[in-house]
């Protein structure tokens, strides 16, 4: 057999074998790393919307948010999915709204890549608990260096000015456009 | 195959130091200074230097046995395109397995699994030694390296994780009085412990050369 002809077959084996070897591992593997995703979202959902016992998935102009019920089937909130740029990446975050978007109930961070021991400290408890009853009318402000005095106001993380800004501004902006579409 | 009836006398000491040379005299990280990219990445504590390695140890044991036992069937012109399809095969395994096992740190670690397919010191096992020596010196060399790799990792990100959060593993080992150095998790934490750990290294060695003579 020519080395060309030997070249081809013993390529093609092996990637043959490599992707039924991995076929089969995905089989096995993608209903548990679905099944991971969607508790984490349930996770994160009922995390920022206390009381919520259920959700119904809801899509307008593209939007994505979850409607949130109690036990006895009444809306006790929003959960809107939102992200935007941070300092270093995109930052995901889940943030849990009255029916009325008038106030947040809780915020949680999904995904970050921000300065660990800096602007990585947006995932704390700390940093998130702030955000629990803050007013979004007219918009949610970032103060520093003093305590936040109105309803709207939460407290930057010291040298982390921008990625306190940036989640400020994700939440704005992705409750606006939840508001404009509504 | 020649080198399987040399000498079974021979075969268990050389065994043992092709497995342990990893540790010391060629370790990937201290003296070949391969694989940097993820040394220095996702090392920033403890719990990911040692996922990091084990998720090594499992690629580079797995191919380095299969590299091994193909070594004469495969012609050397594709050598290196075939080694790369059986690391990607061992690589996109332990992705899939930590995502559906362990997101968290799966999280933690992000591109840098998939990125274990480029890491040279596998590619470089693969070609120095897996590709010419017996399946039982290849999977004895591939632990030897790979673990290796792994306690230097637990080890810089060890010192990372203490200097910059107080912790190992999670733990608190530093009290509250201690000010975090937060430079120890950015990136040039990393090269200044792993210089510092080089310097070691060479250092220990010199003294133990020095010994020896007198």
């Amino acid at each position: 057999m020519s080395t060309r002809v030997k070249m081809i077959l013993i390529l093609t084996l092996f990637a043959s074998i490599s992707g039924g070897v991995l076929s089969i591992v995905y089989l096995f593997s993608s209903p548990l790393i679905e099944a991971n995703l969607l508790e984490e979202l349930k996770k994160s959902i009922f995390l920022v919307v206390p009381n919520a016992k259920d959700y119904d998935e809801k899509v307008i102009d593209e939007i994505t948010y979850f409607e949130c019920r109690d036990e006895s089937g009444s809306t006790v909130g929003i959960a809107l999915p939102a992200r935007g740029n941070g300092y270093q990446g995109v930052i995901k975050l889940m943030v849990g709204l009255t029916p009325d978007l008038s106030r947040i109930t809780g915020i949680k961070v999904l995904e970050q890549i921000e300065t660990p021991g800096l602007g990585g400290r947006i995932g704390e408890d700390s940093f998130q608990n702030q955000f629990k009853g803050v007013q979004t009318e007219p918009a949610v402000e970032y103060v520093k260096n003093r305590e936040p005095e109105k309803d709207t106001e939460i407290q930057a993380i010291t040298g982390a000015t921008i990625s306190s800004r940036s989640i400020v501004s994700i939440i704005n902006k992705n409750i606006q456009m939840l508001k404009d579409a509504l | 195959m020649a080198d399987t009836k040399s000498g079974d006398i021979n075969t268990g000491n050389k065994s043992f130091s092709e497995f342990i040379k990893g540790f010391w005299k060629e370790n990937p990280v201290l003296v070949m200074l391969l694989g940097m990219c993820p040394t220095l990445a996702v090392t920033t504590s403890a719990i990911n230097g040692l996922t990091m390695g084990l998720a090594v140890v499992f690629v580079m044991t797995g191919s380095s046995v299969i590299v091994s036992l193909v070594r004469n069937i495969v012609p050397k012109q594709v050598r290196i395109a075939t080694f790369v399809v059986i690391i990607a095969t061992f690589v996109t395994m332990v992705d899939l397995f930590l995502k559906a096992f362990l997101l968290d740190l799966s999280k933690a670690l992000g591109p840098f699994i998939p990125l274990i397919v480029v890491n040279c010191i596998i590619l470089g096992r693969a070609e120095a030694f897996a590709s010419r020596n017996s399946v039982w010196l290849s999977l004895v060399d591939a632990l030897g390296v790979s673990f290796g790799f792994t306690v230097t990792l637990v080890f810089l990100g060890g010192i990372r994780e203490i200097l910059g959060m107080r912790t190992f593993f999670g733990m608190s080992v530093l009290g509250e009085g201690f000010e975090p150095w937060v430079i120890m998790l950015l990136p040039p934490g990393a090269f200044i412990t792993l210089g510092f750990m080089l310097g070691a290294k060479n250092l220990i060695d010199r003294k133990m050369k020095e010994r020896k003579k007198y």
